[in-house]
């Protein structure tokens, strides 16, 4: 086993728990919101495309590289324009805003 | 691939604004600065990653071509998506993740030369992004489907289904392990892919009804590990940390879910849920017993002259468009010095925390959404419990009759209030199928008609009273 190998497995475990532990934080009320953020922060997949993409060799990888930064874009734009929108919603008594109806 | 100590920092960097971020969300006041920060570390990984690409120009334009494609897809998308469509939103954008994370391995899979095998430490990720990722971006087209009524919403069951589903898990199990083994093999890679989109429609299709919520919370997660397989393949830490995140927390979204329905998460990927539609309960319900209907001057003078009203809101308030009016009604009743919470069950809406963004549509101050266990013991010294476009989270039946589906399942108390008001388009039981019995209690008086014209006219009777 490669000490690459050894440090990525570290990360996953570690990551593993501070997932479990960032999340049980977050009340009921949030839940929507929390699973499109998530939702948005599974979009890092970019960069893998991106990767792919750049290092694509002939016709067929070209395409599905290109299929795939098209997809992972519109999962990482997407989720958090959707996800500030819902967040920008959420009111204070104190600082009510207007009322569009 | 390894990274120079610069770009290594970026990434960290970036998996830190990740965690953070997820962390601010856990408060209404600093949520939307979390998401931000998300955001903000999501652009750092980007730019981290661009010096690092291989030069070829024609690649780099495609690229740019194919972020300028995808960037205005999603942001239309989310900025035209209605609230009440959040599900079927946040299922797109689940799919298409999984299917670029899919499609990743696959052409890293190609790019190794064809003759000599690939190491197991990549032949293992290799598979498991594939499978994953294409399950979840075929599941999820299906819960798209279902959610936005392009097919029917209820479980779909043919004969031998949980058969075939078996046989084509099984395939995909041999030439998974097959493929690790070999490290060999573009036509096998392609079968696994062909069987895994096979898999993630056979394995929603017999989902349905009030559990679609479940399945997509469950299809963000399988997403989040196909992301962190990618990172293993890639040998990417940005990717593993960002993936197993959504990975671990989707996993335990999904299963305090399940808990609030009070089931187990093999009960319901596989309990086909929803098809048991006519209980002997159900059937003796309309016949014999009788419902009492009242009026909206009758309910308006009762809500006027109460203390405390809880408002009990379902997915039925959304569908009537009727968010703005049941926070007129409060907002009215607040002003005779009426006491009023919205009480919201974890599974409301259509996904969880779903009737909360839709009553933040609405301008419903945050502190007055109660959460289930922290209002359950208020319904005894409340006066009038308003039920709009709510029933199964109310249904008494998943305390007391064991035959019930939603038998277990955690519920508002709403039976203990004094008065209980139920407004309803019908008789027609709710999202699950399945009669409630206190529609039939003395304490109830129903409204019927559509949510909105009800609360309209209510609003009209508190007003006169």
């Amino acid at each position: 086993m490669s000490a690459q190998l050894v440090s990525e497995i570290s990360i996953f475990v570690l990551a593993v728990f501070l997932g479990f532990e960032v999340i049980s934080k977050v009340p009921t009320i949030l839940h929507t919101p929390l699973m499109s953020g998530s939702n948005a922060i599974h979009g890092v997949i970019l960069v893998g495309a991106m990767v792919i993409m750049a290092g694509a060799q002939g016709p067929l990888q070209e395409l599905l590289g290109f299929l795939a930064v098209v997809l992972a874009t519109i999962n990482v734009v997407g989720g958090y324009v959707v996800t500030d929108r819902m967040l920008e919603m959420f009111r204070s008594r104190n600082k009510r805003g207007g009322t569009p109806t | 691939m390894t990274f120079s100590a610069p770009i290594t920092l970026l990434y960290l960097l970036a998996a830190v604004l990740f965690i953070w971020g997820l962390h601010q969300l856990s408060s209404p006041r600093h949520a939307r600065m979390g998401n931000l920060l998300a955001a903000a570390g999501m652009v750092i990984a980007f730019a981290a990653t661009v010096p690092g690409l291989h030069h070829s120009v024609l690649n780099l334009v495609l690229m740019v071509v194919a972020i300028l494609i995808g960037a205005p897809l999603g942001a239309v998308a989310a900025r035209a998506v209605r609230m009440t469509a959040m599900p079927q939103m946040v299922a797109t954008f689940n799919g298409v993740g999984g299917g670029a994370a899919a499609l990743i391995s696959v052409v890293e899979f190609l790019r190794a030369p064809s003759t000599v095998a690939i190491p197991i430490v990549l032949s293992i990720p290799v598979v498991f992004a594939v499978v994953i990722g294409a399950t979840s971006f075929a599941g999820s087209g299906v819960a798209y489907a279902k959610l936005q009524e392009l097919m029917r919403g209820t479980p779909i069951i043919y004969r031998g289904q949980q058969p075939v589903n078996a046989a084509v898990a099984a395939a995909i199990v041999v030439l998974g392990v097959l493929l690790v083994v070999t490290g060999v093999g573009v036509l096998a890679l392609w079968a696994l892919l062909v069987l895994s989109l096979l898999l993630g429609v056979a394995f929603v299709l017999p989902i349905g009804g009030a559990d679609m919520p479940v399945v997509i919370s469950m299809l963000n997660a399988f997403t989040g590990l196909a992301v962190a397989g990618d990172g293993f393949v890639l040998g990417n830490p940005v990717l593993i940390v960002g993936g197993t995140l959504v990975g671990a927390s989707g996993t335990f979204l999904t299963k305090m879910m399940s808990d609030a329905m009070g089931r187990s998460i093999g009960n319901l990927l596989f309990g086909a849920f929803g098809t048991v539609l006519v209980t002997e309960q159900s059937a003796a319900g309309g016949a014999g017993r009788s419902v009492r209907s009242g009026t909206a001057d009758d309910i308006g003078t009762l809500l006027a002259y109460s203390q405390k009203v809880i408002f009990v809101p379902g997915y039925g308030l959304a569908v009537a468009q009727a968010q703005h009016a049941v926070r007129d009604l409060a907002e009215l009743l607040e002003k005779r010095g009426v006491e009023v919470d919205y009480a919201i069950h974890p599974v409301a809406g259509r996904m969880p925390g779903h009737m909360n963004v839709l009553l933040a549509e609405a301008n419903v101050p945050y502190e007055q959404l109660k959460e289930m266990d922290e209002i359950n013991d208020a319904f005894r010294s409340t006066d009038v419990a308003l039920v709009v476009g709510a029933n199964d989270v109310v249904n008494p039946a998943a305390r007391n009759s064991p035959g019930s589906p939603i038998y277990g399942m955690p519920i508002l108390n709403v039976d203990q209030a004094k008065n209980i008001v139920f407004l309803k388009r019908s008789m027609r039981p709710g999202f699950a199928g399945i009669d409630n019995e206190l529609l039939y209690d003395p304490k109830t008086i129903m409204l019927f008609g559509d949510a909105k014209d009800s609360l309209t006219s209510l609003v009209a009777a508190v007003k006169a009273a």
